[in-house]
């Protein structure tokens, strides 16, 4: 590779890095004010693009494109104000992450919506009137509108930053990221200021999505694509800094570019194919910043949030009560093979409720008493389901003996992974976890020889007499509950009460004595070895396994099973777990729009049981006892 | 205690009446069960939903099999193996479909295919391209019908040679699909043509490919000619950004799939001319059966087929015509009628192969070019799949004897 190819492929960097930038700023605008983590911004990326095409595909000319553009801009802040003051608005009071749960539901209807108005096909809009044609530069061609993307990228940073230093909203908009309940309690409207910047971080989205019509297809994937990116970078960059923002997008868009110029290259005993690292460039470099700059590049500490959700009530025991209906759903589960003989896919169902339950179970351990919102929890899935299942392809291994590797492997890799993320918080954490999960995802991946790539493994079968359905479902009732029952066994013992204890104040658990990172990395690992177990007991059920079993969706799906049980207590994500899964299976199956009727209901619960399902029953049981 | 009881009543009869009703619409019908990626990939898979509904009501309106009126239940295999072998399960064991078809995703096909081996159900994968669901993975109760990615790299083959370029750059999605493409490629091409090159290999993630850092390093690399993986989304940003930068002038661009109307129209006016491709340039195809197939799809859904719509419509079809040979839906009776079951397709005649698997049905290959501000197909001609297969002794090396 030459010094002039080199070069250029940083000019080419340099537009895709505005591209990272703009749908990044607005996430990190909305994150520092509103300590919102909004898993729709990717979906508002994706409406402009769709938005933008229509304007230049039915006004059309300059006008349409470029007027379109800014036109776009306005409509998508107008739908994030509305999106603030319908949804979110009313549930700040809920515990932290439940808007997580809500914006994961709007990405849900959003897509469904895009799906519906436009149409399932991938729409490419015209090329950029006026910047259809290339400059020539080192010998090369550079598309003109790639030149103006790159320089774009500064001059809206410029203005981000007069806006931030020189206004009175700018103002406000600082110290609501320092101290918003100071700026409250100051006399300042909140709602109004929470409004605003939503609607201006969707715009930028919105904008950055319109930017790309000219690059880009329109498509119903970009969604979530674009929220990974944007969550990358703004982690990376520092939480609500906007020059970090830049910075980290130039960063990650060189890496990227520099990757694919360097193309296959030969190191004498072997060869490694740069490009192939396109997967997990961006992942690679967020874990190597979170670990040396824990708060991103031009991050700072976060301030301790005075938290405005109602404070969490301590955990008890179990009531006797609850004991007896366990037991009775115990036995209920114990006479199902019998009970589903004339319909035995509820037996294929409740096998794949009861591996959702250990896997929700096992990431609310760190999550609610840890108080550490792991992004990445299936990572420890897929290390289990892959531990067991090439256990058996490589070494021939019986089931028993692979399911016993299959925690042990997530152990191991929990202990690793987990040494580096507790040393972090709130949502460094949860990025630095995802940021691991990514990198296991795309380590399985690329690693075609021992874990076959893309197509994963099959045909790993459990043998006779696991082989029914109702032998198998019995070991894994057994397993999951073993797993519910030791994991609340160990909440109530020291151990839970130092974990609970480090995540109420960390300072002052120190001060009694307690060595809080150790008890919190500790927690990381059970988690991620209880986690395996599922992931080994998936394996089997499913007789593949791929490197889907550890991408983000399921991550995802494990906090919204969580969330949807509630976060504080302890029955929630047994509830949120069964609740989800028999969801996803019966919802899947009414209508092509499944996934708008998913997010649907999701909202619906969001906004009647903003503390969970059980959150909800247990109010329900109190007032009826108050009264 | 009476409305209670009166309550409980109704429902109980209502449950004796519904499973009545089934039990008697399972006399009537043969179900079958088909997974696809219908939320993942719905350019593709849209006209193919529409394609096979096409068939199924062909079929019935003919008297359906058997005596017996063809059900289709479809469900979204949300483009993922593990969901898939569940939704799977469920049209197995719920449903009790007579047998499964579909899946789009090569990964996918191949975890359907291993679960349709496991549970002895017969299995037609319609889209997936893998080789391995025919060939090292292959079993019994597996059946596939589209071109898989040996045979349509094959197809493009005689073109490339006769193209006679030495230095080669190589660009595929880098998983399943794209890697085989890649790898059968070069060793096709590397046996007619010894001294080729191959100077670059970008593999990019799927969906995201950066395609002006991309285009830019295989213009680097000068090569005479470039192999094409890249579809959908990837393909149109690819052809911009390629176009722009001037980076097919003078070379040769072998690619696949790229001439199917799913990938190729979105490319409207800025469709590369000259790419040697495999596709379906459905207007352009003057065969009776062919005719028969656009009149009557452009009838019923007023709008042009693609091919995922020729796959769905020849998926029914081919389900139909293996249960009317079977003379009934057990799983080792439909494994057999499959073997060697001949068929009249919109593309003529073809049949499943006994010793693989593989159906012959072929492609279209040929050169892109603009007419009327859009994208089509040149030059082209029908590639039967037959007739690029490799020969038995080296299909039964790669394929375990599993029947």
């Amino acid at each position: 590779m030459t010094l002039n190819a080199l070069l250029f492929q940083a000019l080419n960097g340099l537009s895709s890095a505005s591209g990272l930038f703009f749908v990044a700023v607005g996430l990190s605008l909305i994150f520092g004010v509103s300590r919102i983590i909004n898993i729709a911004h990717g979906s508002l990326y994706m409406l402009g693009t769709y938005i933008a095409y229509s304007f230049a595909t039915h006004v059309g000319g300059g006008l349409g494109f470029w007027g379109g553009i800014v036109a776009t801009a306005v409509l998508v802040g107008l739908i994030g104000g509305l999106i603030e003051i319908l949804l979110l608005r009313r549930i700040y009071r809920a515990p932290e992450l439940f808007q997580l749960l809500a914006t994961f539901a709007l990405v849900l209807v959003i897509n469904d919506a895009t799906l519906a108005i436009w149409g399932p096909e991938d729409l490419f809009g015209p090329r950029a009137p006026g910047l259809r044609g290339a400059v020539e530069l080192l010998g090369r061609h550079l598309p003109s509108y790639d030149l103006f993307l790159g320089a774009l990228g500064p001059v809206v940073l410029v203005i981000l930053h007069m806006i931030l230093a020189r206004t009175r909203f700018g103002r406000l908009v600082r110290a609501a990221t320092q101290d918003r309940e100071m700026l409250g309690a100051l006399g300042v409207n909140q709602t109004l200021l929470f409004t605003s910047v939503f609607a201006l971080g969707a715009a930028l989205a919105g904008f950055g999505g319109a930017l790309q019509v000219a690059r880009e297809p329109a498509n119903l994937a970009t969604d979530l694509t674009a929220l990974g990116d944007a969550f990358v970078v703004v982690v990376v960059g520092g939480m609500g800094s906007i020059t970090g923002a830049y910075l980290a997008a130039v960063i990650i868009a060189e890496v990227k570019a520099i990757c694919i110029g360097l193309g296959t290259v030969d190191f004498g005993l072997f060869s490694l194919n740069f490009s192939k690292l396109t997967l997990v460039a961006e992942f690679l470099v967020m874990a190597v910043v979170l670990i040396a700059r824990p708060y991103g590049l031009l991050g700072r500490a976060q301030a301790t949030v005075r938290t405005i959700a109602e404070p969490e009530e301590p955990i008890r025991p179990a009531s006797s009560s609850l004991t007896a209906s366990a037991a009775v759903v115990f036995a209920l589960l114990l006479a199902l093979p019998w009970l589903a003989r004339s319909s035995p896919y509820l037996l294929v169902l409740g096998i794949d409720v009861l591996i959702a339950v250990i896997f929700a179970v096992s990431l609310h351990f760190i999550a609610g008493p840890g108080g550490m919102h792991s992004f990445g929890h299936a990572a420890y899935f897929g290390l289990g389901a892959y531990g067991a299942a090439l256990l058996v392809k490589w070494c021939g291994a019986t089931m028993g003996l692979a399911l016993i590797a299959a925690p042990l492997v997530a152990l191991f890799g929990a202990l690793m992974f987990g040494w580096f993320s507790v040393r972090l918080s709130g949502v460094y954490l949860a990025m630095l976890t995802l940021a691991f999960a990514q990198i296991v995802w795309a380590t399985v991946f690329q690693w075609e020889a021992l874990t076959g790539g893309s197509n994963g493994v099959i045909g790993i079968w459990p043998p006779p007499p696991f082989d029914q359905a109702n032998t198998y479902f019995w070991l894994t009732l057994v397993l999951a509950v073993g797993a519910v029952l030791s994991l609340r066994r160990l909440l109530f013992a020291p151990f839970g009460y130092a974990m609970r204890a480090g995540r109420d104040s960390a300072l002052r658990a120190e001060a009694i004595g307690i060595d809080v990172k150790r008890v919190h990395w500790l927690a990381f690992a059970i988690a991620g070895a209880v986690g395996g177990v599922a992931g080994g007991l998936f394996a089997f059920a499913k007789g593949s396994i791929s490197p889907e079993t550890i991408h983000v969706g399921r991550s995802i799906d494990g906090l919204v099973m969580v969330l949807l049980g509630g976060i504080q207590t302890l029955t929630g994500p047994v509830v949120g777990a069964t609740v989800f899964a028999v969801l996803q299976d019966t919802v899947m199956r009414q209508t092509e729009y499944w996934r708008a009727l998913l997010g649907g209901i999701i909202l619906l619960l969001v906004l009647a049981f903003p503390g969970g399902i059980v959150g909800a029953v247990m109010r329900l049981v109190g007032k009826a006892r108050a009264s | 205690m009476r409305p209670m009881h009166h309550w409980l009543r109704r429902v109980l009869v209502g449950a004796c009446a519904a499973a009545v009703a089934a039990s008697a619409s399972a006399q009537q019908t043969i179900k079958i069960g088909d997974l696809s990626s219908y939320k993942a990939f719905p350019a593709f898979l849209d006209p193919y939903r529409k394609g096979w509904e096409m068939a199924v009501d062909e079929i019935n309106s003919k008297g359906g099999v058997l005596g017996k009126k063809l059900e289709v239940i479809a469900r979204d295999d949300g483009a993922n193996p593990g969901e898939a072998v569940r939704v799977a399960e469920e049209l197995v064991t719920r449903e009790g479909v007579a047998m499964l078809t579909g899946t789009f995703l090569s990964n996918v096909g191949l975890a359907v295919a291993n679960f349709a081996g496991q549970k002895k159900v017969v299995f037609l994968a319609s889209e997936p391209l893998t080789d391995k669901i025919t060939w090292e993975n292959g079993n019994k109760y597996t059946f596939r019908l589209r071109a898989s990615t040996y045979m349509q790299v094959a197809m493009l083959m005689p073109a490339t040679v006769e193209a006679h370029k030495k230095r080669w750059a190589l660009v595929y999605p880098n998983f399943e699909y794209g890697q085989a493409a890649a790898a059968a490629f070069k060793k096709l091409l590397k046996e007619k043509q010894p001294d080729v090159e191959f100077v670059t290999e970008q593999a990019t993630p799927l969906g995201k490919v950066d395609a002006g850092a991309v285009a830019q390093a295989i213009d680097d690399a000068k090569p005479d000619g470039i192999f094409n993986v890249l579809f959908g989304g990837d393909l149109a940003k690819f052809v911009r950004e390629g176009n722009t930068r001037g980076i097919f002038k003078n070379r040769t661009v072998v690619s696949l799939l790229s001439g199917e109307p799913e990938y190729l129209d979105p490319l409207k006016d800025e469709a590369p001319v000259g790419w040697i491709v495999t596709g379906y340039p459905w207007d352009k195809i003057k065969t009776k059966e062919h005719l028969a197939f656009v009149t009557a799809y452009q009838k019923r859904f007023n709008d042009y087929p693609r091919l995922g719509a020729v796959v769905g419509y020849v998926t029914m079809k081919s389900v139909a015509a293996a249960i009317a040979k079977a003379k009934s839906t057990d799983a080792d009776h439909l494994a057999a009628a499959f073997k060697g079951l001949k068929l009249d397709g919109p593309f003529g005649p073809f049949y499943f192969r006994a010793i693989d698997h593989q159906s012959t049905m072929g492609a279209y290959v040929g050169k892109i070019a603009l007419e009327n501000g859009r994208g089509t197909m040149v030059d082209f001609s029908y590639v039967d799949g037959a007739s690029v297969m490799p020969s038995d002794s080296e299909v039964r090396k790669l394929r375990p004897a599993t029947d």
